[in-house]
């Protein structure tokens, strides 16, 4: 059972932006921004041919800026944010804005996937999230499984809470929260939970965590010195409410659960640099993906924490002995923690990586070079799960 | 003729050879084999003598003068030998006719002896037949007097008996019971043979009545209690012939030695209680307890075999009424053992020990079933363990407090001048190693008592077997070196998560110790605790080389951590002069900011210290000349970028370039990877976690064109200075690359300086 290689895409500029195209369920497809600030900004929208093995891409121009994030709403296939540097009068500022992609762009790639260079389309402005009296925007978030009408930003210190209208084309403030201390506090990045109702978002700071109600826009908890370092990225556990994991600059991965924030439930060092993203699989949540700047891509089982820690539950009365006894052996197995597989394709930092929202066994990761590798769990590991 | 030649000189032969010779010959011996090869005819003396040819030798050897002095001469001879043999025919004649007149008087003197001889025979004969008459007639007095004196005797017995009340009403008084019951018991059974008569009966129903009343006092004495263990055995004595039941007898006086024992056990429990270990040290309390206690006990199972001799179904009442005393005892023993805790003096502990384990012989002699002996084994085994126990902890809160000690010598001030300046790393190593190594030395030392040959407990099999393997290498030492690699371990977690509260120097110092202890240390001190305990590996025990791979492990972790520490600590400089700074809207560079300065000086400093601790490494060969020709090349590789033609989509110039350059240096470069144990691969983990660091604040940044600039004389400064700190120079050249190939990148104006001026502000500063 040989697994498939690795289908690698290479962008002409740096990247750091990348999101699986959230609302869409049938097609394989990624959307990378890219960072350039001598030329125009691009978006591409990859789609894989999971029975070819094919890429095809499709450019959509991104006048703003250069792209530092990324997110696809999760209602409306077309519709997705960005932040993007704008630089005026010698003044960079981070914004943000929604965008809709021109509703032609597919067909029109269909039939000249290879001259698409030639008159890319552009996107279509939906609104700002206006951020003059907030500061950089750090990240934008779709509201989990919402009809895509709410987003929050951090910007700077702040979380704002908007409503969208009206198509989307205009966006209101609904709440807004701040982030009170000492010293020039900056959210690095943040989370919203898909569970409680939606009510719940995580952010990061420095090396703190803290979790906030939406509903009243107060803090419910906070890690301090969650790492030894900056917190780079974290993401909840799809499955179980209250975990979530994070990663940082002190090269560990750590496993929370929210309601014991005094030490963290599993820490994994298996990077050697600062690690920039780490992903639960939407569907089975041992499987976990993080990327990091020391070249690498890490798929790791952590079966233990996973709200699967005994394997699938299988009916013993539908087996018969000789199943059953070989059922057993392969339910304990999994429930050691492993690394499955370290990616090495890339050759510079990797900054992003997600699974992709159709099928739950292949993701992408695209480092700084602006080299995009698409990859799936190793089928061995696959049938396990599955069977 | 032939005595004229036996004094014949010429012979030359000594005279008392010769008389031997002679006398051999007359008893016809056999004689000596020299003389029978060659008997020579002209030896005067001999036998085979022959007159002629010693004449013919004569006449042919000597002249005519020789001749006659030789006839002279043997005239001369002749005529004394003759003289000689008459003195002796006359001599013996004489004493022949004496002899003769001696038989003749002998003859005489014996026909008058026999008839005196005959005279005596009759007188004999008549004195026997008198003797014969006088027993005859004096047989009848003499079988009258027999039967008298035997009367007599009976009749003394008798007055005894009829005394004997009497007799025994005074004993009473007097207290002799002893007297009196031998008295009565030689009297008794003759009373019981003639009980039938009412005379004896009488006196015997007396003699009863003393005895019963006798026997009261003596119970009534025994239940007093109060009287010494040895009066107490003699009244069961007394009470024992008396014909008392046995078995009460002994119930009562195994309950009575119990209170009297059970006074002893309140006396030591006593003294346990009064806080006392602080006034009597534990070889007192042992002391007492061995004198007062185990002295008593010994004499009442001594006086109870004594009396009880013939009964062995009370064995085992002895044996539970010992077992159940001795288990008390034991338990007040273990209880002041256990008070004892200080571990400064082992030899008085072991000494109390030695004297309580020696004392318990005496009871398996005088009782070789009871388990007293083999449970006090058990106690003093059970003293080692706790013992061994305490020592590790010792040792363990020793090494804490030491590194205390390290920590404030290390975070003393730097030499304020006049004072005296604080000890270096090495000595500081040094004195902690040896400290250490003290330690452990003089813990041996103390544990070592325990085996000593004059210690009656160490030829137990556990002190010779576990007690060494499993309790003093396995438990103390073994422990202890693992201890010490656990705490440098944690030193790593804690510190790493917590803002690192353990100076790196102690981290540094650390890794050098457990490295010592991997190459030496851990060998040394095994070996010396095998020879000192002559360990034999009955059980499987932790190998030298596992402990090393631990220390090593150790080592290698503290290291790893100091580096990561080191590293952050300049990573977090260079991070903030990045992030702080507006790169957009700097004004031109004049000067080498003052942080790449701080970065340099800060890497030298840790260059020193680790230099200080660690041996210098392997680097890669490289000119001396190494700053300036590498930068050539650094700087072209910049050209290539800086002046890339076209840079169009469909041409990703910088991407493939970048690839490029990677190809270089084809090995991935781990950024927190474990270091080797030498001071060139030590910095060079730290240059490139900072340098790493600082590539990646830059790509998160925005410049303008002066920031570019700027960015490109820091990296020429750091690259002027760094390069001689790493193993392979190409590495710093390789991520300094990056780091102003990616401000470029993100360069809004991307113009860069003239090389030259770059060279300029660095050498100026």
């Amino acid at each position: 059972m040989e697994d498939d290689a690795p289908v690698i895409y290479g962008l002409e500029f740096q990247a750091r932006a990348l999101t699986a195209q959230t609302a869409e369920t049938d097609a394989i497809r990624f959307l990378v921004g890219t960072q350039s600030l001598k030329f125009e900004n691009q978006i591409h929208i990859i789609d894989f041919d999971d029975e070819n093995n094919i890429i095809n891409k499709n450019v959509l121009l991104h006048h703003a800026g250069e792209i530092w994030h990324i997110s696809a709403s999760p209602a409306d296939k077309g519709v997705l944010t960005t932040c993007y540097n704008k630089t005026s009068e010698s003044r960079v500022l981070t914004c943000a804005a929604v965008w809709r992609m021109p509703p032609e762009w597919e067909s029109g790639s269909h039939e000249s996937p290879d001259d698409s260079s030639n008159s890319p389309q552009t996107l279509e402005l939906l609104c700002h999230l206006d951020n003059t009296a907030h500061g950089n925007t750090a990240c934008v978030l779709w509201e989990p499984m919402g009809d895509g009408k709410r987003v929050i930003s951090l910007a700077d210190s702040h979380v704002v809470l908007w409503d969208l209208q009206e198509s989307s084309t205009k966006a209101t403030i609904s709440s807004s929260a701040t982030l009170e201390g000492k010293g020039q506090l900056k959210f690095t990045s943040g989370k919203w939970s898909p569970h409680h109702n939606c009510t719940q978002l995580a952010t990061a700071n420095d090396m703190a965590i803290r979790g906030w109600d939406l509903r009243s826009m107060s803090q419910i908890y906070c890690i301090e010195n969650a790492h030894g370092q900056l917190v780079r990225d974290l993401d909840f556990n799809p499955n179980k409410q209250y975990y979530l994991a994070s990663c940082g600059d002190d090269c560990k991965v750590k496993f929370w659960d929210v309601r014991h924030i005094n030490e963290p439930v599993k820490t994994l060092e298996e990077h050697s640099h600062w690690v920039w993203s780490v992903r639960y699989n939407h569907s089975h949540d041992q499987l976990l993906l993080t990327a990091s700047s020391d070249s690498r891509v890490i798929l790791s089982n952590m079966v233990s924490i996973s709200s699967e820690p005994f394997g699938h539950l299988v009916d013993d009365d539908d087996l018969s002995d000789s199943e059953e006894t070989h059922h057993e052996e392969k339910s304990k197995e999994p429930l050691q923690d492993s690394i499955i597989a370290t990616y090495e394709e890339h050759e510079d930092s990797v900054y992003a990586v997600e699974w992709s929202s159709a099928d739950p066994w292949l993701f992408a990761s695209l480092s700084y070079d602006g080299r995009l590798v698409i990859n799936r769990v190793p089928r061995a590991l696959k049938y396990r799960i599955l069977l | 003729m032939k005595a004229a030649g036996l004094r014949f000189p010429v012979s030359g032969s000594s005279s008392p050879g010769r008389k031997r010779r002679l006398l051999r010959l007359y008893y016809s011996a056999a004689p000596e084999p020299q003389q029978e090869e060659q008997p020579d005819p002209c030896d005067i003396n001999g036998a085979q003598f022959d007159p002629e040819l010693y004449l013919n030798k004569l006449r042919k050897e000597c002249s005519l003068n020789e001749l006659m002095d030789q006839e002279s001469c043997m005239v001369r001879q002749i005529r004394s030998l003759d003289s000689d043999m008459q003195t002796l025919v006359y001599e013996n004649y004489n004493k022949f006719i004496s002899a003769t007149d001696t038989i003749r008087k002998m003859k005489n003197d014996f026909k008058k002896m026999e008839d005196e001889m005959d005279c005596l025979s009759t007188n004999m004969a008549a004195i026997t037949e008198f003797s014969a008459r006088i027993s005859g007639t004096l047989q009848d007095q003499h079988a009258q007097i027999t039967k008298l004196s035997g009367v007599h005797t009976l009749l003394r017995k008798l007055q005894f008996l009829f005394e004997l009340p009497a007799r025994l009403n005074k004993c009473l008084e007097l207290q002799a019971y002893a007297q009196a019951v031998s008295s009565h018991c030689r009297a008794r059974c003759v009373l019981q043979q003639y009980s039938h008569m009412p005379s004896f009966r009488g006196i015997q129903d007396d003699c009863h009545a003393i005895m019963e009343r006798l026997a009261q006092q003596l119970r009534q004495k025994f239940r007093d209690g109060g009287t010494s263990a040895k009066e107490l055995s003699e009244c069961v004595e007394l009470l024992l012939q008396l014909d008392e039941p046995a078995e009460e007898l002994c119930d009562k006086f195994l309950s009575h030695a119990q209170t009297r024992l059970e006074a002893d056990l309140q006396g030591l429990e006593a003294e346990l209680r009064d806080s006392a270990p602080i006034d009597t040290d534990i070889l007192e309390f042992i002391d007492r307890g061995c004198n007062e206690f185990v002295s008593n006990l010994c004499l009442v199972i001594a006086s109870y075999q004594e009396l009880f001799v013939n009964r062995p179904q009370e064995g085992d009442k002895l044996l539970v009424f010992v077992d159940t005393l001795a288990a008390r005892y034991f338990s007040l023993v273990e209880r002041r053992i256990q008070e004892e805790k200080g571990v400064g003096d082992n030899s008085l502990l072991v000494r109390a020990l030695d004297r309580f384990h020696r004392r318990l012989q005496a009871v398996s002699k005088l009782l070789p079933g009871s388990a007293v002996p083999s449970q006090g084994t058990e106690i003093v085994i059970q003293a080692a363990r706790e013992r061994i126990k305490q020592y590790l902890s010792a040792l363990q809160s020793f090494y804490l407090d030491s590194l205390t000690d390290v920590r404030q010598a290390l975070a003393a001030p730097r030499g304020p001048p006049g004072k005296e300046a604080p000890p270096s790393l090495p000595d500081l190593l040094t004195s902690l190693s040896n400290s250490i190594l003290n330690q452990i030395k003089s813990v041996l030392a103390s544990v070592h008592l325990f085996t000593a040959k004059d210690i009656t407990f160490s030829s137990k099999p556990y002190f010779k077997g576990e007690f060494c393997s499993q309790g003093v290498r396995e438990g103390l030492v073994v422990s202890f070196i693992k201890f010490i690699c656990q705490s440098s371990r944690q030193f790593c977690e804690s510190a790493g998560d917590r803002g690192g509260s353990t100076p790196p120097v102690l981290l540094l110092l650390l890794s050098r110790l457990c490295l010592d202890f991997e190459t030496s240390t851990i060998s040394y001190i095994l070996t010396l605790t095998d020879e000192q305990f002559l360990v034999q590996h009955h059980s499987p025990v932790t190998a030298v080389t596992a402990l090393c791979a631990e220390a090593r492990e150790a080592a290698q972790k503290l290291l790893n951590h100091y580096v990561k520490v080191q590293g952050l600590i300049i990573s977090q400089m260079l991070r903030k002069s990045v992030e702080t700074r507006d790169w957009v809207n700097t004004i031109e560079p004049r000067n080498v900011r003052a942080v790449m300065k701080r970065v340099v000086e800060d890497t030298t400093s840790i260059d020193v210290q680790v230099g200080l601790l660690y041996e210098e490494g392997v680097r890669k060969a490289h000119s001396s000349d190494s700053s300036k020709r590498t930068f050539s090349v650094y700087s072209s590789s910049r050209q290539q970028i800086r002046y890339a033609p076209s840079y169009t989509p469909s041409a990703p110039m910088d991407t493939n370039l970048l690839s490029n350059i990677h190809k270089l240096f084809s090995e991935r470069i781990d950024i927190f990877s474990p270091v080797e144990f030498n001071k060139v691969s030590v910095l060079t983990g730290i240059i490139k976690i900072s340098l790493k660091t600082f590539l990646e604040c830059v790509r998160l940044r925005t410049f303008g064109r002066y920031g570019l600039q700027q960015i490109q004389v820091d990296c020429h400064y750091l690259q002027m200075y760094l390069w001689r700190f790493v193993s392979d120079e190409n590495l710093v050249h390789f991520l300094l690359d990056e780091i102003v190939g990616s401000a470029a990148h993100r360069c809004l104006d991307p113009s860069p300086m003239e090389q030259s001026v770059i060279e300029v502000i660095c050498e100026r500063g």
